[in-house]
Protein backbone atom coordinates (compact mmCIF):
# COMPACT_ATOMS: atom_id res chain seq x y z
CA UNK A 1 0.00 0.00 0.00
CA UNK A 2 1.58 3.57 -1.24
CA UNK A 3 1.91 5.94 2.01
CA UNK A 4 2.46 9.32 2.58
CA UNK A 5 6.19 10.50 3.90
CA UNK A 6 7.07 13.79 4.63
CA UNK A 7 11.24 14.23 3.30
CA UNK A 8 13.97 17.38 4.36
CA UNK A 9 16.50 17.04 2.64
CA UNK A 10 19.98 15.75 2.82
CA UNK A 11 18.69 12.41 2.49
CA UNK A 12 20.36 9.20 3.17
CA UNK A 13 20.53 5.89 1.39
CA UNK A 14 17.64 4.84 3.92
CA UNK A 15 15.60 7.79 3.76
CA UNK A 16 15.69 6.71 -0.10
CA UNK A 17 15.46 2.93 0.08
CA UNK A 18 12.31 3.39 2.29
CA UNK A 19 10.08 4.59 -0.70
CA UNK A 20 7.90 2.65 -2.89
CA UNK A 21 6.32 3.98 -6.11
CA UNK A 22 2.91 5.35 -5.52
CA UNK A 23 3.67 7.25 -2.56
CA UNK A 24 3.42 10.64 -1.71
CA UNK A 25 5.50 12.74 -0.36
CA UNK A 26 6.10 16.46 1.33
CA UNK A 27 9.17 17.74 0.92
CA UNK A 28 9.96 20.50 2.95
CA UNK A 29 13.58 22.36 3.20
CA UNK A 30 15.94 23.21 0.47
CA UNK A 31 15.63 22.10 -3.25
CA UNK A 32 18.00 23.12 -6.00
CA UNK A 33 16.27 23.67 -9.38
CA UNK A 34 18.22 22.88 -12.73
CA UNK A 35 16.48 22.31 -16.23
CA UNK A 36 18.23 22.02 -19.48
CA UNK A 37 20.70 24.41 -19.98
CA UNK A 38 21.60 24.24 -16.46
CA UNK A 39 22.25 20.72 -16.51
CA UNK A 40 24.84 20.75 -19.67
CA UNK A 41 26.88 23.80 -17.86
CA UNK A 42 27.17 21.42 -14.62
CA UNK A 43 28.51 18.31 -17.00
CA UNK A 44 30.28 20.62 -18.51
CA UNK A 45 31.94 21.86 -15.45
CA UNK A 46 32.45 18.04 -14.21
CA UNK A 47 34.22 17.59 -18.15
CA UNK A 48 36.71 20.30 -17.07
CA UNK A 49 37.22 19.31 -14.04
CA UNK A 50 36.10 22.43 -12.59
CA UNK A 51 34.11 21.76 -8.95
CA UNK A 52 30.34 22.20 -9.04
CA UNK A 53 28.82 25.41 -7.59
CA UNK A 54 26.53 23.33 -5.32
CA UNK A 55 27.43 20.46 -3.55
CA UNK A 56 24.45 17.85 -4.82
CA UNK A 57 25.27 14.93 -2.03
CA UNK A 58 21.82 14.20 -0.15
CA UNK A 59 19.73 16.68 -2.34
CA UNK A 60 17.33 16.95 -4.42
CA UNK A 61 17.49 18.53 -7.76
CA UNK A 62 13.57 20.19 -8.85
CA UNK A 63 13.44 20.26 -13.04
CA UNK A 64 11.99 23.64 -13.13
CA UNK A 65 12.00 26.87 -14.88
CA UNK A 66 10.25 29.20 -13.15
CA UNK A 67 8.08 32.69 -14.29
CA UNK A 68 9.53 35.92 -12.95
CA UNK A 69 8.13 36.65 -9.42
CA UNK A 70 5.84 40.09 -9.41
CA UNK A 71 7.18 42.72 -7.22
CA UNK A 72 6.69 41.93 -3.53
CA UNK A 73 6.36 37.89 -4.27
CA UNK A 74 9.16 34.73 -4.21
CA UNK A 75 8.17 33.61 -7.07
CA UNK A 76 5.98 33.23 -10.54
CA UNK A 77 4.65 30.00 -11.81
CA UNK A 78 6.63 26.84 -10.76
CA UNK A 79 5.33 23.45 -11.96
CA UNK A 80 7.55 20.55 -13.25
CA UNK A 81 9.15 20.42 -16.68
CA UNK A 82 9.61 17.13 -18.72
CA UNK A 83 12.36 15.34 -17.22
CA UNK A 84 13.31 13.06 -20.11
CA UNK A 85 15.62 15.78 -21.76
CA UNK A 86 18.05 15.41 -18.35
CA UNK A 87 18.37 11.75 -18.81
CA UNK A 88 21.68 11.38 -19.89
CA UNK A 89 23.00 14.20 -18.44
CA UNK A 90 21.26 12.29 -14.66
CA UNK A 91 23.51 9.09 -13.83
CA UNK A 92 26.68 11.56 -13.60
CA UNK A 93 24.74 13.57 -11.15
CA UNK A 94 23.84 10.26 -9.26
CA UNK A 95 27.16 9.11 -8.77
CA UNK A 96 28.21 12.17 -6.87
CA UNK A 97 25.06 11.30 -4.58
CA UNK A 98 22.18 13.48 -5.69
CA UNK A 99 19.25 11.21 -4.00
CA UNK A 100 16.28 12.28 -5.84
CA UNK A 101 14.49 14.46 -8.90
CA UNK A 102 11.40 15.95 -8.84
CA UNK A 103 9.97 16.39 -12.67
CA UNK A 104 6.99 14.88 -14.89
CA UNK A 105 7.42 12.44 -17.18
CA UNK A 106 9.16 8.86 -18.10
CA UNK A 107 12.52 8.43 -17.35
CA UNK A 108 15.18 6.15 -19.87
CA UNK A 109 15.78 2.58 -18.20
CA UNK A 110 19.62 3.80 -18.08
CA UNK A 111 18.53 6.37 -15.44
CA UNK A 112 16.41 3.78 -13.81
CA UNK A 113 19.26 1.44 -13.63
CA UNK A 114 21.14 4.58 -12.00
CA UNK A 115 18.98 4.74 -9.55
CA UNK A 116 19.23 1.54 -8.56
CA UNK A 117 22.74 1.35 -8.16
CA UNK A 118 23.05 4.94 -6.69
CA UNK A 119 20.07 4.20 -4.32
CA UNK A 120 18.16 7.28 -5.22
CA UNK A 121 14.32 8.19 -6.55
CA UNK A 122 12.75 9.70 -9.21
CA UNK A 123 9.82 11.89 -7.98
CA UNK A 124 6.84 13.58 -10.35
CA UNK A 125 4.76 16.83 -9.07
CA UNK A 126 1.76 17.99 -11.58
CA UNK A 127 2.43 19.12 -14.26
CA UNK A 128 0.51 22.26 -15.42
CA UNK A 129 0.05 23.08 -11.68
CA UNK A 130 2.91 26.00 -11.65
CA UNK A 131 0.42 28.68 -9.62
CA UNK A 132 -0.57 25.98 -7.01
CA UNK A 133 3.33 24.72 -6.34
CA UNK A 134 4.66 28.08 -6.30
CA UNK A 135 2.29 28.42 -3.11
CA UNK A 136 4.95 25.95 -1.46
CA UNK A 137 7.89 28.35 -2.26
CA UNK A 138 8.74 30.00 0.85
CA UNK A 139 11.94 31.68 -0.50
CA UNK A 140 14.26 31.72 -3.80
CA UNK A 141 17.60 32.85 -4.83
CA UNK A 142 19.85 32.23 -8.03
CA UNK A 143 22.80 30.79 -7.25
CA UNK A 144 24.56 29.98 -10.39
CA UNK A 145 24.13 30.28 -13.95
CA UNK A 146 22.44 34.07 -13.70
CA UNK A 147 22.84 34.55 -17.35
CA UNK A 148 20.11 31.92 -18.19
CA UNK A 149 17.39 33.80 -17.13
CA UNK A 150 14.46 30.69 -15.97
CA UNK A 151 17.12 28.19 -16.57
CA UNK A 152 19.40 29.32 -13.87
CA UNK A 153 20.39 26.88 -10.50
CA UNK A 154 18.28 28.53 -7.58
CA UNK A 155 17.66 27.63 -4.20
CA UNK A 156 14.51 27.20 -3.19
CA UNK A 157 12.90 26.71 0.32
CA UNK A 158 9.76 24.89 0.17
CA UNK A 159 6.98 23.85 2.83
CA UNK A 160 5.20 20.51 2.15
CA UNK A 161 5.67 20.59 -1.87
CA UNK A 162 3.83 17.72 -2.66
CA UNK A 163 4.97 14.86 -5.46
CA UNK A 164 4.18 11.31 -6.08
CA UNK A 165 7.32 8.24 -5.97
CA UNK A 166 7.52 7.40 -10.19
CA UNK A 167 10.34 5.33 -10.04
CA UNK A 168 11.83 3.38 -7.03
CA UNK A 169 15.54 2.05 -5.89
CA UNK A 170 13.99 -1.24 -6.77
CA UNK A 171 13.84 -0.75 -10.50
CA UNK A 172 9.93 -0.30 -10.26
CA UNK A 173 7.63 2.78 -12.55
CA UNK A 174 4.29 3.69 -11.70
CA UNK A 175 3.80 5.14 -15.19
CA UNK A 176 3.79 1.48 -16.46
CA UNK A 177 2.43 -0.33 -13.80
CA UNK A 178 -0.76 2.65 -12.52
CA UNK A 179 -0.96 2.37 -16.99
CA UNK A 180 -1.27 -1.34 -17.11
CA UNK A 181 -4.27 -1.09 -14.24
CA UNK A 182 -6.27 1.21 -16.24
CA UNK A 183 -5.59 -0.28 -20.14
CA UNK A 184 -8.30 -1.62 -22.09
CA UNK A 185 -7.29 -4.37 -24.57
CA UNK A 186 -8.24 -3.73 -27.98
CA UNK B 1 -11.56 51.00 -45.56
CA UNK B 2 -12.12 50.69 -41.96
CA UNK B 3 -8.76 52.41 -40.36
CA UNK B 4 -7.13 50.17 -37.39
CA UNK B 5 -4.06 51.82 -35.75
CA UNK B 6 -1.01 49.62 -35.53
CA UNK B 7 -0.97 50.69 -31.59
CA UNK B 8 -4.85 49.40 -30.64
CA UNK B 9 -3.32 45.73 -32.32
CA UNK B 10 -0.17 45.94 -29.94
CA UNK B 11 -2.74 46.92 -27.02
CA UNK B 12 -4.86 43.98 -27.83
CA UNK B 13 -2.05 41.17 -28.30
CA UNK B 14 -0.55 41.87 -25.19
CA UNK B 15 -3.81 42.27 -22.82
CA UNK B 16 -4.66 38.98 -24.59
CA UNK B 17 -1.16 37.23 -23.80
CA UNK B 18 -1.90 37.96 -20.01
CA UNK B 19 -5.02 36.89 -19.81
CA UNK B 20 -4.57 33.58 -21.29
CA UNK B 21 -1.92 32.79 -18.86
CA UNK B 22 -4.07 33.75 -15.99
CA UNK B 23 -7.62 32.50 -16.95
CA UNK B 24 -8.12 29.14 -18.15
CA UNK B 25 -11.27 29.28 -20.10
CA UNK B 26 -14.84 28.14 -19.35
CA UNK B 27 -14.73 25.15 -21.64
CA UNK B 28 -11.43 24.04 -19.65
CA UNK B 29 -12.60 24.48 -16.51
CA UNK B 30 -16.30 22.08 -17.13
CA UNK B 31 -13.74 19.85 -18.77
CA UNK B 32 -11.96 19.21 -15.65
CA UNK B 33 -14.44 19.46 -12.92
CA UNK B 34 -16.03 16.65 -14.87
CA UNK B 35 -13.12 14.78 -14.78
CA UNK B 36 -12.97 15.18 -11.13
CA UNK B 37 -16.41 13.61 -11.06
CA UNK B 38 -15.51 10.71 -13.37
CA UNK B 39 -12.10 9.60 -13.53
CA UNK B 40 -12.21 5.92 -11.50
CA UNK B 41 -8.29 6.21 -10.73
CA UNK B 42 -8.01 7.96 -6.91
CA UNK B 43 -4.68 9.36 -8.01
CA UNK B 44 -6.66 11.03 -11.34
CA UNK B 45 -8.97 12.66 -9.68
CA UNK B 46 -6.45 14.25 -7.34
CA UNK B 47 -4.88 15.06 -10.41
CA UNK B 48 -7.82 16.73 -11.37
CA UNK B 49 -8.84 18.55 -7.95
CA UNK B 50 -5.10 19.85 -8.05
CA UNK B 51 -5.76 21.25 -11.91
CA UNK B 52 -8.97 22.99 -10.49
CA UNK B 53 -7.48 24.78 -7.53
CA UNK B 54 -4.26 25.85 -9.82
CA UNK B 55 -6.69 27.75 -11.96
CA UNK B 56 -8.88 29.21 -9.17
CA UNK B 57 -5.11 30.48 -7.59
CA UNK B 58 -3.65 31.74 -11.23
CA UNK B 59 -7.20 33.86 -11.41
CA UNK B 60 -7.21 35.51 -8.01
CA UNK B 61 -3.58 35.57 -7.49
CA UNK B 62 -2.65 37.04 -11.51
CA UNK B 63 0.13 34.43 -11.57
CA UNK B 64 0.62 32.33 -15.11
CA UNK B 65 -1.02 28.75 -14.68
CA UNK B 66 1.96 27.61 -15.58
CA UNK B 67 5.39 28.33 -15.27
CA UNK B 68 5.87 27.45 -19.92
CA UNK B 69 4.00 30.65 -20.65
CA UNK B 70 5.00 29.17 -24.08
CA UNK B 71 5.62 30.09 -27.36
CA UNK B 72 3.15 32.54 -28.46
CA UNK B 73 1.14 31.16 -32.14
CA UNK B 74 -1.36 34.07 -33.33
CA UNK B 75 -4.00 33.40 -35.84
CA UNK B 76 -5.01 36.10 -37.47
CA UNK B 77 -7.82 36.73 -39.39
CA UNK B 78 -7.90 40.32 -41.33
CA UNK B 79 -10.77 41.85 -43.43
CA UNK B 80 -9.47 43.06 -47.01
CA UNK B 81 -11.64 46.05 -46.17
CA UNK B 82 -8.98 46.85 -42.97
CA UNK B 83 -5.76 49.31 -43.64
CA UNK B 84 -3.34 49.28 -40.80
CA UNK B 85 -2.07 52.59 -40.35
CA UNK B 86 0.32 53.58 -37.70
CA UNK B 87 2.44 50.75 -38.34
CA UNK B 88 3.23 47.53 -39.82
CA UNK B 89 1.28 44.79 -38.70
CA UNK B 90 3.95 41.95 -37.97
CA UNK B 91 5.70 44.51 -35.80
CA UNK B 92 2.48 45.48 -33.90
CA UNK B 93 1.98 41.95 -32.96
CA UNK B 94 5.06 40.67 -32.24
CA UNK B 95 5.45 44.14 -29.65
CA UNK B 96 2.21 43.41 -28.17
CA UNK B 97 3.79 39.98 -27.32
CA UNK B 98 6.87 41.83 -26.23
CA UNK B 99 4.94 44.15 -23.70
CA UNK B 100 2.50 41.64 -22.72
CA UNK B 101 5.29 38.89 -21.44
CA UNK B 102 7.06 41.86 -19.83
CA UNK B 103 4.68 43.46 -17.93
CA UNK B 104 2.42 40.53 -17.36
CA UNK B 105 5.56 38.71 -15.23
CA UNK B 106 5.22 35.64 -17.80
CA UNK B 107 8.22 33.41 -18.96
CA UNK B 108 10.05 34.46 -21.61
CA UNK B 109 10.75 30.82 -23.41
CA UNK B 110 12.46 31.30 -27.28
CA UNK B 111 15.68 30.76 -27.73
CA UNK B 112 18.49 30.81 -30.77
CA UNK B 113 18.21 27.04 -31.99
CA UNK B 114 21.90 26.17 -32.03
CA UNK B 115 23.48 28.39 -28.88
CA UNK B 116 20.45 28.35 -27.06
CA UNK B 117 20.82 32.16 -26.32
CA UNK B 118 16.93 33.04 -24.82
CA UNK B 119 15.90 35.95 -27.12
CA UNK B 120 14.70 38.04 -24.15
CA UNK B 121 11.17 39.06 -24.90
CA UNK B 122 9.47 35.69 -26.26
CA UNK B 123 9.67 37.28 -29.34
CA UNK B 124 9.20 35.96 -32.26
CA UNK B 125 5.73 34.79 -32.11
CA UNK B 126 4.95 32.60 -35.28
CA UNK B 127 1.99 34.71 -36.74
CA UNK B 128 -0.96 32.87 -39.16
CA UNK B 129 -2.65 35.32 -41.16
CA UNK B 130 -5.47 34.38 -43.39
CA UNK B 131 -7.73 37.23 -45.49
CA UNK B 132 -11.11 37.26 -45.17
CA UNK B 133 -13.81 38.84 -46.36
CA UNK B 134 -15.27 42.40 -44.20
CA UNK B 135 -14.04 45.04 -41.74
CA UNK B 136 -13.26 43.11 -39.32
CA UNK B 137 -9.38 41.92 -37.39
CA UNK B 138 -9.50 38.76 -35.31
CA UNK B 139 -6.69 37.83 -33.48
CA UNK B 140 -6.59 34.31 -31.67
CA UNK B 141 -3.36 34.14 -29.40
CA UNK B 142 -2.08 30.79 -28.21
CA UNK B 143 0.81 30.25 -25.72
CA UNK B 144 1.78 26.92 -26.96
CA UNK B 145 4.06 25.13 -24.01
CA UNK B 146 6.90 22.93 -25.08
CA UNK B 147 6.22 19.89 -23.48
CA UNK B 148 3.34 18.97 -25.58
CA UNK B 149 4.66 20.64 -28.65
CA UNK B 150 7.66 17.72 -28.55
CA UNK B 151 4.90 15.40 -28.27
CA UNK B 152 3.45 16.21 -31.69
CA UNK B 153 3.71 14.12 -34.71
CA UNK B 154 3.79 14.35 -38.67
CA UNK B 155 2.64 11.31 -40.94
CA UNK B 156 2.90 11.14 -44.64
CA UNK B 157 0.73 7.82 -44.91
CA UNK B 158 0.44 6.09 -48.29
CA UNK B 159 -3.68 6.26 -49.36
CA UNK B 160 -3.99 2.65 -49.01
CA UNK B 161 -3.77 2.77 -45.71
CA UNK B 162 -6.56 5.06 -44.94
CA UNK B 163 -8.34 5.48 -41.82
CA UNK B 164 -7.15 2.29 -40.15
CA UNK B 165 -3.46 4.22 -40.50
CA UNK B 166 -4.91 7.45 -39.34
CA UNK B 167 -6.27 6.07 -36.28
CA UNK B 168 -2.70 4.14 -35.57
CA UNK B 169 -1.13 7.13 -35.99
CA UNK B 170 -2.83 9.10 -33.54
CA UNK B 171 -3.12 6.49 -31.10
CA UNK B 172 0.42 5.69 -31.43
CA UNK B 173 1.45 9.32 -30.85
CA UNK B 174 -0.38 9.31 -27.33
CA UNK B 175 0.63 5.89 -26.58
CA UNK B 176 3.99 6.95 -26.98
CA UNK B 177 3.70 10.44 -25.41
CA UNK B 178 2.58 8.58 -22.48
CA UNK B 179 2.88 11.57 -19.17
CA UNK B 180 5.47 13.41 -21.05
CA UNK B 181 2.44 16.61 -22.50
CA UNK B 182 0.69 16.70 -19.43
CA UNK B 183 -2.01 14.89 -19.25
CA UNK B 184 -5.10 14.88 -19.64
CA UNK B 185 -4.83 16.14 -23.44
CA UNK B 186 -6.45 17.95 -26.10
CA UNK B 187 -5.49 15.96 -29.47
CA UNK B 188 -5.40 17.97 -32.50
CA UNK B 189 -5.80 16.54 -35.81
CA UNK B 190 -4.92 17.63 -39.08
CA UNK B 191 -5.82 15.46 -42.21
CA UNK B 192 -4.85 16.25 -45.90
CA UNK B 193 -3.57 19.02 -47.40
CA UNK B 194 0.60 19.26 -47.53
CA UNK B 195 3.04 18.26 -45.29
CA UNK B 196 3.04 22.12 -43.56
CA UNK B 197 -1.12 22.20 -44.02
CA UNK B 198 -1.56 19.08 -42.30
CA UNK B 199 0.25 20.73 -39.16
CA UNK B 200 -1.35 23.70 -39.42
CA UNK B 201 -4.60 21.90 -39.75
CA UNK B 202 -4.15 19.72 -36.58
CA UNK B 203 -3.22 23.49 -34.50
CA UNK B 204 -6.04 25.06 -35.39
CA UNK B 205 -8.62 22.20 -34.62
CA UNK B 206 -7.42 23.42 -30.88
CA UNK B 207 -9.24 26.15 -31.04
CA UNK B 208 -12.79 24.59 -31.24
CA UNK B 209 -14.41 25.22 -27.89
CA UNK B 210 -13.69 21.76 -25.66
CA UNK B 211 -16.67 19.88 -25.69
CA UNK B 212 -18.17 22.08 -28.75
CA UNK B 213 -19.33 19.09 -31.11
CA UNK B 214 -17.71 19.58 -34.62
CA UNK B 215 -20.05 21.21 -36.96
CA UNK B 216 -19.68 17.98 -40.02
CA UNK B 217 -21.42 15.20 -38.57
CA UNK B 218 -19.20 12.39 -40.14
CA UNK B 219 -15.85 14.26 -38.42
CA UNK B 220 -17.62 14.32 -35.26
CA UNK B 221 -18.28 10.58 -36.03
CA UNK B 222 -14.63 9.58 -36.14
CA UNK B 223 -13.37 12.27 -33.38
CA UNK B 224 -15.60 10.19 -30.54
CA UNK B 225 -14.18 7.01 -32.67
CA UNK B 226 -10.48 8.50 -31.65
CA UNK B 227 -11.15 9.50 -28.13
CA UNK B 228 -12.69 6.29 -27.30
CA UNK B 229 -9.60 4.87 -28.55
CA UNK B 230 -6.87 6.99 -26.90
CA UNK B 231 -8.67 6.87 -23.78
CA UNK B 232 -8.57 2.55 -23.81
CA UNK B 233 -4.87 3.03 -23.62
CA UNK B 234 -4.79 3.94 -19.63
CA UNK B 235 -2.67 6.47 -19.09
CA UNK B 236 -4.70 8.66 -17.26
CA UNK B 237 -4.12 12.03 -16.13
CA UNK B 238 -0.52 12.68 -15.93
CA UNK B 239 0.13 9.49 -17.20
CA UNK B 240 -0.47 8.02 -13.49
CA UNK B 241 -3.00 5.47 -14.73
CA UNK B 242 -6.85 6.11 -15.47
CA UNK B 243 -9.76 6.37 -17.95
CA UNK B 244 -9.60 10.30 -18.95
CA UNK B 245 -6.30 10.31 -21.15
CA UNK B 246 -7.68 12.23 -23.50
CA UNK B 247 -10.09 15.24 -22.82
CA UNK B 248 -11.28 15.66 -26.42
CA UNK B 249 -10.07 14.70 -30.10
CA UNK B 250 -10.43 17.40 -32.61
CA UNK B 251 -9.98 17.25 -36.58
CA UNK B 252 -9.65 19.32 -39.46
CA UNK B 253 -9.72 17.72 -43.18
CA UNK B 254 -8.89 19.14 -45.83
CA UNK B 255 -8.38 17.27 -49.59
CA UNK B 256 -4.73 16.31 -50.59
CA UNK B 257 -2.90 15.13 -53.30
CA UNK B 258 -3.89 11.86 -55.08
CA UNK B 259 0.00 10.20 -53.94
CA UNK B 260 -0.76 11.39 -50.65
CA UNK B 261 -2.23 11.34 -46.94
CA UNK B 262 -0.94 13.65 -44.71
CA UNK B 263 -1.54 13.51 -41.14
CA UNK B 264 -0.43 15.58 -38.21
CA UNK B 265 -1.13 14.75 -34.59
CA UNK B 266 -0.63 18.13 -32.43
CA UNK B 267 -0.92 17.63 -28.86
CA UNK B 268 -2.04 20.22 -26.17
CA UNK B 269 -1.68 19.91 -22.36
CA UNK B 270 -4.75 20.43 -20.41
CA UNK B 271 -3.48 23.85 -19.69
CA UNK B 272 -5.01 24.82 -23.26
CA UNK B 273 -4.66 28.36 -23.62
CA UNK B 274 -6.34 30.81 -26.23
CA UNK B 275 -8.00 33.85 -26.53
CA UNK B 276 -10.12 36.00 -29.01
CA UNK B 277 -9.83 39.47 -30.12
CA UNK B 278 -11.83 41.34 -32.73
CA UNK B 279 -10.93 45.01 -33.48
Amino acid sequence: MSKEVELTPPLSDADVMALEIGDRVLISGVLYTARDAAHKRLIDMLVAGQKLPVDLKGQILYYVGPSPARPGRVIGAAGPTTSYRMDSYTPTLLALGLKAMIGKGKRSPEVIAALQQYKAVYLAATGGAGALIAKCVKRAEVVAFPELGPEAVHRLEVENLPAIVVNDCQGRDLYDEGVRQYAVPG
Amino acid sequence: MRQIEAGAITRAVKEAAIAANYELGEDLLAALARGEQEEESPAGREIFRQLLENARIASRERVPLCQDCGLTVIFAEVGQETRIVGGGFEQAVQEGVRQGYGEGYLRKSLCHPLTRQNTGDNTPAVIHTEIIPGDRLKLTVVPKGGGSENMSRLFMLKPAQGWAGIKESVVTTVKEAGPNPCPPIIVGVGIGGTFERAALLAKKSLLRELGAPNPDPQLAALEKELLDAVNKLGIGPQGLGGRITALGVHLLMQPCHIASLPVAVNIQCHASRHKEIEL
